[in-house]
Protein backbone atom coordinates (compact mmCIF):
# COMPACT_ATOMS: atom_id res chain seq x y z
CA UNK A 1 0.00 0.00 0.00
CA UNK A 2 1.39 3.51 -0.77
CA UNK A 3 -0.06 6.46 0.86
CA UNK A 4 -0.06 10.23 0.07
CA UNK A 5 -1.27 11.60 3.18
CA UNK A 6 -2.53 14.98 2.23
CA UNK A 7 -3.18 16.55 4.91
CA UNK A 8 -1.35 16.41 8.31
CA UNK A 9 0.63 18.55 10.76
CA UNK A 10 3.74 16.73 10.66
CA UNK A 11 5.36 19.85 12.80
CA UNK A 12 3.56 18.30 15.76
CA UNK A 13 4.31 15.18 15.06
CA UNK A 14 7.29 12.71 16.96
CA UNK A 15 9.99 10.82 14.56
CA UNK A 16 8.18 7.76 15.79
CA UNK A 17 5.41 8.89 13.93
CA UNK A 18 7.12 9.30 10.79
CA UNK A 19 8.87 6.00 11.74
CA UNK A 20 5.68 4.15 11.96
CA UNK A 21 3.94 6.29 8.75
CA UNK A 22 6.78 5.18 6.54
CA UNK A 23 6.51 1.39 8.01
CA UNK A 24 2.74 1.97 6.83
CA UNK A 25 3.38 3.23 3.04
CA UNK A 26 3.55 6.72 3.92
CA UNK A 27 5.78 7.74 1.26
CA UNK A 28 4.37 11.61 0.70
CA UNK A 29 2.35 13.82 2.70
CA UNK A 30 1.21 17.47 2.59
CA UNK A 31 1.16 19.99 5.69
CA UNK A 32 -1.42 22.59 5.37
CA UNK A 33 -0.46 25.29 7.28
CA UNK A 34 -3.19 26.13 10.26
CA UNK A 35 -3.37 27.17 14.02
CA UNK A 36 -1.02 26.28 16.49
CA UNK A 37 -3.20 25.29 19.41
CA UNK A 38 -2.65 28.88 21.06
CA UNK A 39 -3.16 31.87 19.19
CA UNK A 40 -0.41 33.71 17.40
CA UNK A 41 -0.18 37.89 17.46
CA UNK A 42 1.90 38.86 14.62
CA UNK A 43 2.37 37.97 11.01
CA UNK A 44 5.86 37.45 11.59
CA UNK A 45 5.53 34.03 13.79
CA UNK A 46 3.59 33.48 11.22
CA UNK A 47 6.49 33.73 8.97
CA UNK A 48 8.42 31.64 11.28
CA UNK A 49 5.72 28.83 10.78
CA UNK A 50 5.50 29.55 6.90
CA UNK A 51 9.69 29.09 6.83
CA UNK A 52 9.48 25.77 8.88
CA UNK A 53 6.61 24.23 6.63
CA UNK A 54 8.94 24.55 3.61
CA UNK A 55 12.24 23.88 5.36
CA UNK A 56 13.10 22.23 8.35
CA UNK A 57 9.96 19.90 8.56
CA UNK A 58 10.63 18.90 4.83
CA UNK A 59 13.97 18.18 5.82
CA UNK A 60 13.12 16.20 8.81
CA UNK A 61 10.38 14.05 6.89
CA UNK A 62 13.39 13.37 3.93
CA UNK A 63 15.29 11.91 7.23
CA UNK A 64 12.52 9.10 7.58
CA UNK A 65 12.31 8.49 3.64
CA UNK A 66 8.80 10.51 3.35
CA UNK A 67 8.48 13.75 0.63
CA UNK A 68 6.60 16.71 2.47
CA UNK A 69 4.91 19.29 0.78
CA UNK A 70 3.12 22.30 2.35
CA UNK A 71 0.28 24.67 2.05
CA UNK A 72 0.45 27.94 3.19
CA UNK A 73 -2.09 30.20 3.86
CA UNK A 74 -4.08 32.49 6.58
CA UNK A 75 -6.11 30.24 8.21
CA UNK A 76 -9.67 30.99 9.25
CA UNK A 77 -9.66 31.00 13.13
CA UNK A 78 -6.82 33.60 12.54
CA UNK A 79 -8.17 35.54 10.18
CA UNK A 80 -10.24 37.58 12.85
CA UNK A 81 -7.08 38.77 14.61
CA UNK A 82 -6.25 42.04 12.71
CA UNK A 83 -2.48 41.62 14.13
CA UNK A 84 -2.47 38.20 11.89
CA UNK A 85 -3.80 39.48 9.11
CA UNK A 86 -1.02 41.27 8.00
CA UNK A 87 0.29 38.07 7.23
CA UNK A 88 -1.90 38.48 4.10
CA UNK A 89 0.97 40.85 2.60
CA UNK A 90 3.54 38.56 2.87
CA UNK A 91 2.04 35.28 1.54
CA UNK A 92 2.88 36.04 -2.21
CA UNK A 93 6.46 35.35 -1.25
CA UNK A 94 5.52 32.27 0.12
CA UNK A 95 3.09 30.77 -2.35
CA UNK A 96 6.00 31.08 -4.73
CA UNK A 97 8.63 28.54 -3.25
CA UNK A 98 9.42 25.23 -4.35
CA UNK A 99 7.97 23.40 -1.81
CA UNK A 100 4.33 25.21 -1.41
CA UNK A 101 1.69 22.69 -3.50
CA UNK A 102 -1.76 24.69 -2.70
CA UNK A 103 -3.21 27.80 -0.78
CA UNK A 104 -4.78 26.44 2.25
CA UNK A 105 -6.35 25.71 5.07
CA UNK A 106 -8.38 28.68 3.78
CA UNK A 107 -11.90 28.78 4.80
CA UNK A 108 -14.37 29.33 7.41
CA UNK A 109 -14.22 29.41 11.26
CA UNK A 110 -17.05 31.45 13.15
CA UNK A 111 -17.99 32.58 9.27
CA UNK A 112 -17.67 36.27 10.92
CA UNK A 113 -17.20 39.38 7.17
CA UNK A 114 -13.07 38.97 8.13
CA UNK A 115 -13.33 35.23 7.72
CA UNK A 116 -14.65 36.07 4.17
CA UNK A 117 -12.51 38.56 3.13
CA UNK A 118 -9.69 36.66 4.15
CA UNK A 119 -10.88 33.79 2.29
CA UNK A 120 -12.09 35.44 -1.34
CA UNK A 121 -8.47 37.05 -0.91
CA UNK A 122 -7.08 34.09 -0.58
CA UNK A 123 -8.72 32.56 -3.53
CA UNK A 124 -7.33 35.30 -5.44
CA UNK A 125 -4.26 34.61 -4.54
CA UNK A 126 -4.61 30.80 -5.98
CA UNK A 127 -5.51 32.36 -8.81
CA UNK A 128 -2.82 34.34 -9.28
CA UNK A 129 -0.49 31.88 -8.38
CA UNK A 130 -1.95 28.92 -10.44
CA UNK A 131 -2.48 27.23 -7.24
CA UNK A 132 -5.01 24.51 -6.42
CA UNK A 133 -6.60 25.59 -2.96
CA UNK A 134 -7.61 23.53 0.27
CA UNK A 135 -10.99 24.62 2.07
CA UNK A 136 -11.30 23.68 5.52
CA UNK A 137 -15.13 23.18 6.53
CA UNK A 138 -15.96 24.56 10.07
CA UNK A 139 -16.46 22.23 13.26
CA UNK A 140 -19.82 24.51 14.22
CA UNK A 141 -22.71 24.95 11.88
CA UNK A 142 -20.40 22.54 9.12
CA UNK A 143 -23.41 22.32 6.36
CA UNK A 144 -23.79 26.10 6.36
CA UNK A 145 -20.40 26.69 6.24
CA UNK A 146 -20.17 24.21 3.56
CA UNK A 147 -22.34 25.75 1.28
CA UNK A 148 -20.95 29.25 1.88
CA UNK A 149 -17.59 27.93 1.01
CA UNK A 150 -18.80 26.27 -2.27
CA UNK A 151 -20.86 30.02 -2.76
CA UNK A 152 -17.07 31.64 -2.45
CA UNK A 153 -15.19 29.01 -4.62
CA UNK A 154 -17.96 29.81 -7.65
CA UNK A 155 -18.04 33.65 -6.84
CA UNK A 156 -14.14 33.21 -7.43
CA UNK A 157 -14.07 32.13 -10.82
CA UNK A 158 -11.61 29.23 -9.95
CA UNK A 159 -12.04 25.76 -11.88
CA UNK A 160 -13.55 23.29 -9.14
CA UNK A 161 -11.37 20.77 -10.02
CA UNK A 162 -8.74 23.07 -8.51
CA UNK A 163 -10.15 23.16 -4.79
CA UNK A 164 -10.51 20.38 -2.19
CA UNK A 165 -13.04 20.75 0.36
CA UNK A 166 -12.03 19.05 3.06
CA UNK A 167 -13.48 17.69 6.56
CA UNK A 168 -16.92 16.55 4.90
CA UNK A 169 -19.02 14.12 6.10
CA UNK A 170 -22.28 12.48 5.66
CA UNK A 171 -24.29 15.21 6.06
CA UNK A 172 -21.91 17.24 3.76
CA UNK A 173 -20.75 15.30 1.23
CA UNK A 174 -23.76 15.78 -0.96
CA UNK A 175 -23.35 19.17 -1.04
CA UNK A 176 -19.95 18.96 -2.98
CA UNK A 177 -20.27 15.60 -4.82
CA UNK A 178 -21.75 17.02 -8.08
CA UNK A 179 -19.66 20.75 -8.00
CA UNK A 180 -16.92 19.30 -9.55
CA UNK A 181 -14.66 19.78 -6.32
CA UNK A 182 -12.37 17.52 -4.80
CA UNK A 183 -13.77 15.65 -1.66
CA UNK A 184 -11.81 15.71 1.63
CA UNK A 185 -12.12 13.15 4.41
CA UNK A 186 -10.30 13.23 7.71
CA UNK A 187 -10.33 10.47 9.74
CA UNK A 188 -10.31 11.02 13.46
CA UNK A 189 -9.82 8.49 16.11
CA UNK A 190 -13.51 9.91 17.84
CA UNK A 191 -14.77 12.97 15.58
CA UNK A 192 -15.02 13.96 12.33
CA UNK A 193 -14.76 10.90 10.44
CA UNK A 194 -14.02 7.24 11.03
CA UNK A 195 -12.60 4.50 8.63
CA UNK A 196 -15.55 2.19 8.50
CA UNK A 197 -17.99 5.41 8.02
CA UNK A 198 -15.79 6.45 5.06
CA UNK A 199 -16.01 2.83 3.52
CA UNK A 200 -19.98 3.22 3.74
CA UNK A 201 -19.83 6.50 1.66
CA UNK A 202 -17.26 5.18 -0.64
CA UNK A 203 -19.85 2.62 -1.81
CA UNK A 204 -22.55 4.80 -2.16
CA UNK A 205 -20.64 7.65 -3.73
CA UNK A 206 -17.91 5.76 -5.48
CA UNK A 207 -13.84 6.93 -5.42
CA UNK A 208 -13.77 9.68 -7.79
CA UNK A 209 -12.24 12.75 -6.87
CA UNK A 210 -12.94 11.68 -2.80
CA UNK A 211 -9.43 11.54 -0.73
CA UNK A 212 -8.84 10.82 2.62
CA UNK A 213 -6.14 11.99 5.23
CA UNK A 214 -5.47 11.82 8.74
CA UNK A 215 -5.22 15.48 9.71
CA UNK A 216 -3.27 14.52 12.57
CA UNK A 217 -1.84 17.53 14.75
CA UNK A 218 -1.09 18.44 18.62
CA UNK A 219 -4.38 17.08 19.57
CA UNK A 220 -5.90 13.29 19.70
CA UNK A 221 -5.12 12.14 16.53
CA UNK A 222 -3.84 9.17 14.50
CA UNK A 223 -1.63 9.34 11.70
CA UNK A 224 -1.79 5.95 10.53
CA UNK A 225 -5.43 6.41 9.68
CA UNK A 226 -4.72 6.59 5.97
CA UNK A 227 -3.27 3.00 6.29
CA UNK A 228 -6.63 1.92 8.46
CA UNK A 229 -8.82 3.29 5.72
CA UNK A 230 -6.84 0.83 3.76
CA UNK A 231 -7.51 -1.94 5.58
CA UNK A 232 -10.97 -1.32 5.62
CA UNK A 233 -11.43 -0.35 2.30
CA UNK A 234 -9.94 -3.88 1.84
CA UNK A 235 -12.13 -6.23 4.44
CA UNK A 236 -14.90 -4.32 2.94
CA UNK A 237 -14.12 -6.02 -1.04
CA UNK A 238 -12.38 -2.90 -2.71
CA UNK A 239 -9.67 -3.82 -4.91
CA UNK A 240 -5.67 -3.35 -4.58
CA UNK A 241 -6.25 -0.65 -6.85
CA UNK A 242 -9.48 1.01 -5.28
CA UNK A 243 -7.30 1.70 -2.54
CA UNK A 244 -4.47 3.17 -4.51
CA UNK A 245 -6.98 5.11 -6.64
CA UNK A 246 -7.61 6.69 -3.20
CA UNK A 247 -4.61 6.71 -0.96
CA UNK A 248 -2.25 7.73 -3.78
CA UNK A 249 -3.41 8.74 -6.95
CA UNK A 250 -6.25 10.86 -6.23
CA UNK A 251 -4.18 13.29 -3.81
CA UNK A 252 -1.24 13.44 -6.37
CA UNK A 253 -3.62 14.02 -9.11
CA UNK A 254 -5.27 17.11 -7.30
CA UNK A 255 -1.82 18.39 -5.47
CA UNK A 256 0.07 17.86 -9.12
CA UNK A 257 -2.16 20.80 -10.42
CA UNK A 258 0.63 22.66 -8.51
CA UNK A 259 3.34 21.03 -10.97
CA UNK A 260 5.30 21.24 -7.80
CA UNK A 261 4.98 17.47 -6.57
CA UNK A 262 8.50 15.87 -5.54
CA UNK A 263 7.22 12.14 -5.66
CA UNK A 264 10.95 10.41 -6.47
CA UNK A 265 12.05 7.76 -3.16
CA UNK A 266 14.37 9.80 -1.23
CA UNK A 267 16.76 7.95 0.93
CA UNK A 268 16.67 8.55 4.74
CA UNK A 269 20.23 9.70 5.50
CA UNK A 270 20.94 10.53 9.17
CA UNK A 271 23.73 12.31 8.19
CA UNK A 272 22.58 14.69 6.60
CA UNK A 273 22.31 18.57 7.79
CA UNK A 274 19.42 21.33 7.01
CA UNK A 275 20.94 24.79 7.39
CA UNK A 276 24.09 23.20 9.46
CA UNK A 277 21.90 21.49 11.91
CA UNK A 278 20.67 17.85 11.92
CA UNK A 279 18.17 15.68 13.65
CA UNK A 280 20.68 13.98 15.32
CA UNK A 281 21.10 14.49 19.38
CA UNK A 282 24.59 15.02 20.64
CA UNK A 283 26.16 13.70 17.69
CA UNK A 284 27.73 15.33 14.65
CA UNK A 285 26.47 14.51 11.28
CA UNK A 286 29.52 14.42 9.93
CA UNK B 1 40.12 28.12 -7.45
CA UNK B 2 36.89 29.53 -9.04
CA UNK B 3 35.87 27.94 -12.13
CA UNK B 4 36.78 29.34 -15.38
CA UNK B 5 33.08 27.58 -16.46
CA UNK B 6 30.39 30.25 -17.13
CA UNK B 7 26.65 30.46 -16.20
CA UNK B 8 25.81 30.86 -19.83
CA UNK B 9 27.98 27.73 -21.11
CA UNK B 10 25.78 25.75 -18.58
CA UNK B 11 22.20 26.92 -19.43
CA UNK B 12 20.20 25.34 -22.47
CA UNK B 13 19.28 27.88 -24.88
CA UNK B 14 15.39 28.11 -23.40
CA UNK B 15 16.37 28.62 -20.09
CA UNK B 16 18.41 31.94 -21.30
CA UNK B 17 15.12 32.75 -23.28
CA UNK B 18 13.16 32.56 -19.99
CA UNK B 19 15.95 34.23 -17.62
CA UNK B 20 16.04 37.19 -20.21
CA UNK B 21 12.21 37.34 -20.31
CA UNK B 22 12.53 37.31 -16.06
CA UNK B 23 15.03 40.18 -16.15
CA UNK B 24 13.00 42.28 -18.65
CA UNK B 25 9.99 41.71 -16.39
CA UNK B 26 11.98 42.53 -13.08
CA UNK B 27 13.03 46.12 -15.17
CA UNK B 28 9.59 46.62 -16.05
CA UNK B 29 8.03 46.20 -12.90
CA UNK B 30 10.46 45.96 -9.87
CA UNK B 31 7.85 44.61 -7.23
CA UNK B 32 7.71 41.68 -9.13
CA UNK B 33 10.82 40.35 -7.43
CA UNK B 34 9.22 39.33 -4.30
CA UNK B 35 7.54 36.42 -6.01
CA UNK B 36 9.87 35.98 -9.01
CA UNK B 37 12.82 35.72 -6.93
CA UNK B 38 12.14 32.83 -4.66
CA UNK B 39 10.62 31.09 -7.65
CA UNK B 40 13.89 31.65 -10.04
CA UNK B 41 15.58 28.38 -9.76
CA UNK B 42 12.34 26.36 -10.61
CA UNK B 43 11.19 28.78 -13.50
CA UNK B 44 14.74 28.45 -15.22
CA UNK B 45 17.74 25.93 -14.06
CA UNK B 46 19.65 25.13 -10.40
CA UNK B 47 23.02 23.34 -10.19
CA UNK B 48 26.62 23.84 -10.02
CA UNK B 49 28.36 26.12 -12.67
CA UNK B 50 31.90 24.11 -11.19
CA UNK B 51 30.96 20.68 -10.67
CA UNK B 52 33.75 20.13 -8.49
CA UNK B 53 32.03 23.12 -5.98
CA UNK B 54 28.40 21.18 -6.10
CA UNK B 55 27.38 23.65 -3.00
CA UNK B 56 28.83 26.72 -4.89
CA UNK B 57 31.09 27.49 -1.90
CA UNK B 58 33.26 29.36 -4.41
CA UNK B 59 31.94 29.44 -7.42
CA UNK B 60 27.90 30.89 -7.45
CA UNK B 61 25.72 27.88 -8.64
CA UNK B 62 23.01 28.80 -11.78
CA UNK B 63 19.86 29.87 -9.63
CA UNK B 64 22.75 32.69 -7.62
CA UNK B 65 23.29 33.96 -11.16
CA UNK B 66 20.12 33.95 -11.96
CA UNK B 67 18.82 35.59 -8.87
CA UNK B 68 21.83 37.90 -8.53
CA UNK B 69 21.02 39.47 -12.31
CA UNK B 70 17.38 39.72 -11.48
CA UNK B 71 18.05 42.17 -8.52
CA UNK B 72 20.70 44.17 -10.79
CA UNK B 73 18.00 44.85 -12.82
CA UNK B 74 15.58 45.51 -9.71
CA UNK B 75 18.62 47.92 -8.87
CA UNK B 76 18.46 50.07 -11.77
CA UNK B 77 15.28 50.53 -11.20
CA UNK B 78 15.19 51.25 -7.41
CA UNK B 79 16.92 53.96 -5.17
CA UNK B 80 18.80 52.80 -2.23
CA UNK B 81 16.22 52.57 0.43
CA UNK B 82 13.92 50.90 -1.83
CA UNK B 83 16.40 48.28 -2.73
CA UNK B 84 17.81 47.79 0.77
CA UNK B 85 14.56 47.43 2.14
CA UNK B 86 13.53 45.15 -0.04
CA UNK B 87 17.10 42.92 0.00
CA UNK B 88 15.91 42.48 4.05
CA UNK B 89 12.81 40.88 2.85
CA UNK B 90 14.26 38.17 0.58
CA UNK B 91 16.50 37.71 2.58
CA UNK B 92 14.32 37.47 6.00
CA UNK B 93 11.50 35.41 3.97
CA UNK B 94 14.53 33.52 2.03
CA UNK B 95 15.42 29.61 2.10
CA UNK B 96 19.13 29.10 2.52
CA UNK B 97 19.45 28.83 -1.15
CA UNK B 98 17.64 32.56 -1.66
CA UNK B 99 19.61 34.25 1.13
CA UNK B 100 23.14 33.19 -0.50
CA UNK B 101 21.85 34.57 -3.38
CA UNK B 102 21.12 37.91 -1.84
CA UNK B 103 24.10 37.59 0.03
CA UNK B 104 26.39 37.03 -3.19
CA UNK B 105 24.48 40.44 -4.92
CA UNK B 106 25.99 42.56 -2.21
CA UNK B 107 29.18 42.06 -3.98
CA UNK B 108 27.39 43.43 -7.11
CA UNK B 109 25.54 46.09 -5.56
CA UNK B 110 27.01 49.81 -4.43
CA UNK B 111 24.83 49.94 -1.68
CA UNK B 112 27.75 50.85 1.13
CA UNK B 113 27.36 49.12 4.72
CA UNK B 114 23.31 48.93 5.09
CA UNK B 115 23.07 45.47 4.15
CA UNK B 116 25.83 44.15 7.21
CA UNK B 117 22.81 42.96 8.90
CA UNK B 118 22.32 40.41 6.68
CA UNK B 119 25.96 39.58 6.61
CA UNK B 120 26.30 39.61 10.41
CA UNK B 121 23.00 37.24 10.24
CA UNK B 122 24.15 34.55 7.47
CA UNK B 123 28.00 34.46 9.58
CA UNK B 124 25.37 33.09 12.83
CA UNK B 125 24.48 30.70 11.02
CA UNK B 126 25.84 26.75 10.55
CA UNK B 127 25.22 26.40 7.13
CA UNK B 128 28.32 26.55 4.97
CA UNK B 129 26.35 27.76 2.31
CA UNK B 130 25.38 31.31 3.73
CA UNK B 131 29.15 31.43 6.00
CA UNK B 132 30.86 31.38 2.30
CA UNK B 133 28.61 33.70 0.42
CA UNK B 134 28.86 36.40 3.37
CA UNK B 135 32.55 36.27 3.11
CA UNK B 136 32.50 37.80 -0.29
CA UNK B 137 33.91 41.52 -1.93
CA UNK B 138 30.95 43.40 0.31
CA UNK B 139 32.23 42.09 3.67
CA UNK B 140 35.57 42.44 3.29
CA UNK B 141 35.07 45.86 2.53
CA UNK B 142 32.63 46.99 4.71
CA UNK B 143 32.57 44.43 7.66
CA UNK B 144 34.46 45.47 11.10
CA UNK B 145 37.68 43.83 11.79
CA UNK B 146 36.52 41.97 14.27
CA UNK B 147 33.23 40.31 12.97
CA UNK B 148 35.69 39.88 10.19
CA UNK B 149 38.42 38.11 11.82
CA UNK B 150 35.66 35.73 13.07
CA UNK B 151 33.92 35.05 9.89
CA UNK B 152 37.23 33.47 8.63
CA UNK B 153 37.93 31.55 12.40
CA UNK B 154 34.78 30.24 11.25
CA UNK B 155 35.40 29.10 8.01
CA UNK B 156 38.51 27.10 9.15
CA UNK B 157 36.36 25.48 12.07
CA UNK B 158 33.15 24.42 9.42
CA UNK B 159 34.94 23.64 6.81
CA UNK B 160 34.85 26.83 4.49
CA UNK B 161 37.00 26.60 1.77
CA UNK B 162 39.76 29.92 2.01
CA UNK B 163 39.04 30.23 -1.91
CA UNK B 164 35.48 31.50 -0.97
CA UNK B 165 36.71 34.45 1.32
CA UNK B 166 37.57 37.33 -0.51
CA UNK B 167 40.25 40.02 0.53
CA UNK B 168 42.29 37.29 2.80
CA UNK B 169 45.29 39.13 1.18
CA UNK B 170 44.51 42.64 1.85
CA UNK B 171 42.86 42.15 5.24
CA UNK B 172 44.74 39.42 7.13
CA UNK B 173 46.46 41.02 10.00
CA UNK B 174 48.30 39.95 12.96
CA UNK B 175 45.00 39.60 15.23
CA UNK B 176 43.88 37.35 12.79
CA UNK B 177 47.39 35.42 12.64
CA UNK B 178 47.51 34.81 16.40
CA UNK B 179 43.66 33.73 16.30
CA UNK B 180 44.81 30.87 13.74
CA UNK B 181 47.79 30.67 15.60
CA UNK B 182 45.88 30.11 18.85
CA UNK B 183 43.56 27.65 16.53
CA UNK B 184 45.93 25.36 15.41
CA UNK B 185 47.64 25.46 18.88
CA UNK B 186 44.39 23.76 20.03
CA UNK B 187 44.02 21.10 17.18
CA UNK B 188 47.55 19.92 18.06
CA UNK B 189 47.48 19.36 21.32
CA UNK B 190 43.43 17.78 20.74
CA UNK B 191 45.46 15.27 18.56
CA UNK B 192 43.47 16.50 15.52
CA UNK B 193 44.78 17.68 12.14
CA UNK B 194 45.27 21.17 10.90
CA UNK B 195 43.34 22.19 7.86
CA UNK B 196 45.67 23.22 5.46
CA UNK B 197 43.92 26.18 4.86
CA UNK B 198 45.12 27.79 8.07
CA UNK B 199 48.43 27.68 7.15
CA UNK B 200 47.31 29.48 3.88
CA UNK B 201 45.59 32.18 6.58
CA UNK B 202 49.12 32.38 8.03
CA UNK B 203 51.17 32.74 5.30
CA UNK B 204 49.02 35.54 3.26
CA UNK B 205 48.98 37.51 6.79
CA UNK B 206 52.07 37.34 8.42
CA UNK B 207 55.00 38.82 7.58
CA UNK B 208 57.42 36.32 8.94
CA UNK B 209 57.91 33.47 6.05
CA UNK B 210 58.51 30.54 8.62
CA UNK B 211 55.40 31.26 10.60
CA UNK B 212 53.29 29.28 8.26
CA UNK B 213 55.10 25.95 8.02
CA UNK B 214 53.24 23.40 6.94
CA UNK B 215 52.35 20.40 9.63
CA UNK B 216 53.72 17.43 7.49
CA UNK B 217 50.36 15.24 9.42
CA UNK B 218 47.83 16.66 7.38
Amino acid sequence: MRIFDPHIHMSSRTTDDYEAMHAAGVRAVTEPAFWGGQPRTSAATFCDYFDSLVGWERFRAAQFGIRHHCTIALNPKEANDPRCREVLDALPRYLAKDGVVAVGEVGFDSMTSEEEKVFARQLELAAEHELPVLVHTPHRDKAEGTRRSLDLVTASGLPPERVLIDHLNEVTVDLVADTGCWLGFSIYPDTKMDEHRMVRIFAEHGLDRMIVNSAADWGHSDPLKTAKTGRAMFEAGFSEDDVDRVLWRNPVEFYGQSGRLLLDPVEADPTAAFEGNSVLRGQRPR
Amino acid sequence: MRSTQNVTDVLEPAARTRWAELIDEVAANPTRIAVLFPAAARAIARGPVDPADPDGLITPRVEDEVRIALLRAAARRWDTSELTADLTALYRHGDAEEKRAVLRALDHLDLGDALLPLVHDALRSNDLRLIAAALGTYAARHLDDHAWRHGVLKCLFTGVPLDAIAGIAERGDAELARMVRTYVAERRAAGRPVPQDAHRVLQLCTPDPTAGEQDQED
